[in-house]
């Protein structure tokens, strides 16, 4: 019988055919390649007198690290809004919501189905862009101990292991993104509309986090929770920012991903 | 087809009562009863903007009618899609994801059917000639290639009630006539088929009950031979003194709609009161040169009731019985 896992596969299978994913996919390996290039030639031209540069010297499992604290709120929500704010707007492009709606899986089926897809890839473009990260800095900078925030020495497997850690808890609010994305995929009907409003969203947390009077708020803003990882490299670990993202990112996802669900579910198809 | 054929047992495959579609002031579709029986090939008839796209999609599930209630054999596609269990057919032009292959698609609409679905993709590819092309991505079909697509996808889910939006639009003559034949060739294997069809020629071809449909509203349902009939037979004469002639016709008892044409005079009559009016005209010294019955097309009748201000039947509308969409 098909279910959601029929249109997962065929959700994984569609964006196997897509240059968007190839786009995000590209981006995830291409920028860690080139980040360690630059601070290569930094490094040569200045001597290491630029933020990080001891930190990035002494160990390449630093890489992916600096990479989410530079990256957070642009980079990593762009990628992840190049599939989430597609896969359902697509279809209206396509006009192939009425060819899938007419079959025998629920809408609601369906959803679930590009939900998990959209999870999916993700969850591999991050860990691509951390993985590719650890191996461009390792053949940089040595495959070192790594020193965390609170000063102490991290062993490099225990770091290795604080490094995938660390980009398990940045999904979290990764979720949230996927989650707006899909809700803006599922509004605007527009691919990119709902590419660059799940940016666009990302971009304005972060701006409300620096304007004075709003500091109070800071805690509960989606761009706070980017950062919520960084609690692993404190000594003793830091559990309270990684505990709020936890819940901060629900009240984000869970309502952006029920709107979605009730918009794709209840809408009529009327074009295409 | 299998017109005047024993209802099968059971509901109907389709039936439509008090359909209403409603955006903002505007009436898509204005109430709207239909019964679509078994082995019924149903023409669905009406001008642009008319409603028939519209009511299509609210048939299939696509769009939630406003009033009014849909049963495809007896269940309501807006509760659940099982209610689309042994119907398939497209609105508008069949739509693929552009960057698979054909056969890709299929694949993934079998996968979405389940049903052994995967089973049918080769005979259905068979079936609209597109076993050659199925390898090329579908963003490279011609029109025609998709509609013939559209039909295969269709086939999938091993269809008893088949619904076509306009399926021949856009296709060239010969691709007009495969279709035609493909869908003369899915009724003569006991599938019902409801279509939506601008080609009058085409739907009185196979279809054996039609629908016809303005502004959201319909005009007319039954089945094209009792349309027909309703109509009468409409004759034209010619004679050595058309004066005289059109003098004794007044006279004459049977004769309705008598009009002066391009020098000819046209009136309706049945057979008895035209055999009758020959030997009057004879008899009144105005001899007959030609008298023919003239065919009544399906497009007359369509154009008879989908012209003129709303609410008046054309010239050539059918008696009223037939004119009236039967409650049921």
């Amino acid at each position: 019988m098909p279910g959601v896992a029929t249109v997962y596969r065929w959700e994984l299978t569609k964006l196997r055919y897509q240059k968007r994913t190839y786009l995000g996919l590209g981006a995830a390996v291409l920028v860690p390649i080139l980040f360690v290039v630059a601070v290569h030639f930094r490094h040569d031209r200045h001597g290491g007198d630029f933020a990080f540069s001891a930190y990035l010297s002494r160990s390449g499992l630093a890489v992916p690290l600096v990479l989410l604290l530079f990256g957070a709120v642009w980079l990593f929500p762009l990628i992840t809004a190049l599939v989430a704010g597609d896969i359902i707007a697509s279809e209206d492009h396509n006009g192939t919501l009425k060819t899938i709606f007419t079959r025998s899986l629920e809408r609601g089926q369906i959803f679930a189905g590009k939900l998990c897809a959209t999870a999916t890839y993700a969850v591999a473009a991050i860990l691509l862009a951390g993985t590719v990260g650890v191996i461009a800095g390792s053949i940089q900078s040595g495959f070192n101990s790594l020193q965390s925030l609170s000063g102490t020495i991290v062993s490099a497997p225990k770091a290795l292991e604080l490094v995938y850690v660390s980009l398990l808890i940045y999904l979290i609010p990764i979720a949230a993104i996927v989650s707006i994305g899909l809700l803006l995929s599922a509004v605007t009907r527009n691919s990119a509309a709902a590419v660059v409003g799940t940016l666009m969203f990302s971009l304005l947390m972060q701006l409300l986090g620096i304007l004075p009077g709003l500091t109070g708020a800071q805690p509960y803003l989606l761009s706070t929770q980017f950062n919520a990882w960084q609690g692993l490299l404190r000594t003793p670990i830091d559990w309270a920012p990684i505990v709020r993202a936890l819940w901060v990112c629900a009240l984000y996802a869970v309502p952006a991903l029920f709107a979605a669900l009730v918009v794709f579910v209840r809408r009529d198809v009327a074009g295409g | 087809m299998s017109a005047g054929a024993a209802p099968a047992p059971g509901p109907p495959p389709i039936e439509v009562r008090g359909l209403i579609k409603r955006y903002g002031d505007l009436t898509a579709v204005a109430g709207v009863d239909l019964t679509v029986e078994t082995g019924d090939v149903y023409g669905y008839l009406g001008p642009n903007g008319a409603g028939k796209t519209t009511s299509l999609r609210m048939m299939l599930g696509l769009i939630r009618p406003t009033h009014g209630s849909v049963r495809l054999f007896g269940r309501d596609p807006m509760e659940s899609v099982r209610a689309l269990q042994g119907v398939a057919g497209f609105v508008e032009a069949p739509a693929f994801y552009p960057y698979l292959s054909a056969r890709r698609n299929l694949e993934l609409l079998a996968a979405y059917d389940g049903d052994g679905a995967r089973d049918r993709i080769d005979p259905a590819l068979e079936t609209v000639e597109l076993t050659d092309r199925a390898g090329d991505r579908v963003g490279g079909y011609s029109h025609g290639m998709r509609q013939r697509l559209g039909i295969a996808s269709a086939l999938l889910r091993d269809p008893k009630l088949l619904l076509l939006d306009e399926p021949a639009t856009g296709l060239d003559p010969a691709g007009m006539r495969d279709m035609r034949l493909l869908i003369r060739r899915l009724a003569d294997d006991g599938m019902t088929v409801l279509l939506s069809s601008h080609l009058l020629t085409e739907v009185e071809d196979i279809c054996n009950r039609v629908a016809i449909v303005r502004s959201g509203r319909i005009v007319y349902e039954g089945e094209i031979a009792a349309l027909k009939r309703g109509a009468g037979t409409t004759y034209r004469l010619e004679t050595t003194d058309d004066e005289r002639a059109l003098a004794v016709c007044r006279a004459q008892a049977g004769l309705t709609d008598i009009r002066l044409e391009h020098g000819r005079i046209c009136f309706s009559a049945d057979e008895a009161a035209v055999a009758e009016l020959s030997q009057a005209l004879v008899e009144a010294g105005a001899l007959i040169k030609a008298m023919a019955p003239q065919t009544v097309t399906l497009e007359d009748l369509f154009f008879s009731f989908t012209e003129g201000a709303e609410g008046e039947p054309g010239v050539r509308s059918p008696e009223p019985a037939t004119a009236v969409p039967p409650a049921r």
